[in-house]
């Protein structure tokens, strides 16, 4: 099934495990610890986080830890930076039209 | 007089939208002209060193905006937005697309959804721009295709400011 990666930070429970694993990488008991719902609905949340690669485990020993991809949350803000560089050009040229538009009379 | 020329830029992520705000130093009336106005939009619709210049205008529902973006290297992008739901002064909406010299659609690219808003702030207006994509794959095409004026325009504002 395609992940997408807005879907999947738009959870708050998400959220939320990707601040904590940007942390340190954490066991999936060490993990669920934290958060007052059932392992297994945490586990669902990691499934998510990892088909669309914000997650990765790796085993350490008989453990899985489970890695923040700091790499593809990086990507999400790629994507709005050229969008918010767009806009303040843009929006600087707009008031100096309306500076215009307002000497003038109409 | 209290305008706060801040943007401000909200993702919105699980419902695929983002929002940009604004304050500007002009009344609501006049500020909706820069917006819906063609010779106004020339202006300042491309960021420069791109320009925008209009091919032909119907701000009503159901027109369209067909325009070009030009490049300093003389490239140009068509585009069109299709306007909707207008309320003087008030909203709008546009449908925008890249399109080819004749205001074809490309159906290649993804099309966003505008809704603009103008709401009258202190000494000046509040205009709320909310853009919604359709996909993820859409905002990684609009990247690639579309924002790179985004780029150029970056480094257009920087040389003047190290030049000042």
């Amino acid at each position: 099934m395609r992940r997408d990666v807005f879907q999947a930070i738009a959870d708050p429970t998400r959220r939320e495990i990707l601040n904590m694993l940007s942390s340190q990488a954490m066991t999936p008991n060490r993990l669920a610890e934290n958060f007052h719902t059932t392992r297994q609905a945490i586990s669902k949340h990691v499934k998510i986080l990892s088909e669309c690669q914000l997650v990765k485990q790796e085993y350490s020993g008989r453990e899985i830890y489970y890695h923040f991809n700091s790499k593809k949350l990086k990507e999400v803000d790629k994507w709005l930076q050229p969008f918010r560089t767009m806009w303040d050009s843009r929006f600087d040229q707009l008031d100096n039209v309306l500076k215009n538009l307002k000497n003038k009379r109409s | 007089m209290i305008i706060n020329k801040e943007t401000i830029y909200t993702k919105d992520l699980e419902n695929k939208k983002m929002k940009v705000t604004r304050e500007f130093d002009a009344p609501v009336e006049k500020v909706w002209r820069a917006w819906t106005e063609k010779e106004l939009l020339d202006q300042w619709w491309a960021p420069r060193p791109w320009k925008a210049v209009t091919q032909s205008m119907n701000f009503s529902n159901g027109g369209t905006w067909f325009y070009y973006m030009e490049g300093p290297d003389g490239s140009r992008h068509y585009c069109r937005a299709d306007y909707n739901s207008i309320v003087a002064n008030k909203s709008y909406e546009g449908l925008d697309a890249f399109c080819d010299e004749k205001g074809n659609i490309n159906t290649e690219f993804p099309r966003m959804n505008w809704k603009v808003a103008f709401n009258k702030a202190d000494d000046g207006t509040k205009v709320d721009v909310e853009i919604t994509f359709s996909s993820i794959e859409d905002l990684d095409k609009i990247v690639e295709m579309g924002f790179k004026e985004g780029f150029a325009a970056a480094h257009n504002n920087l040389d003047e400011l190290l030049a000042k």
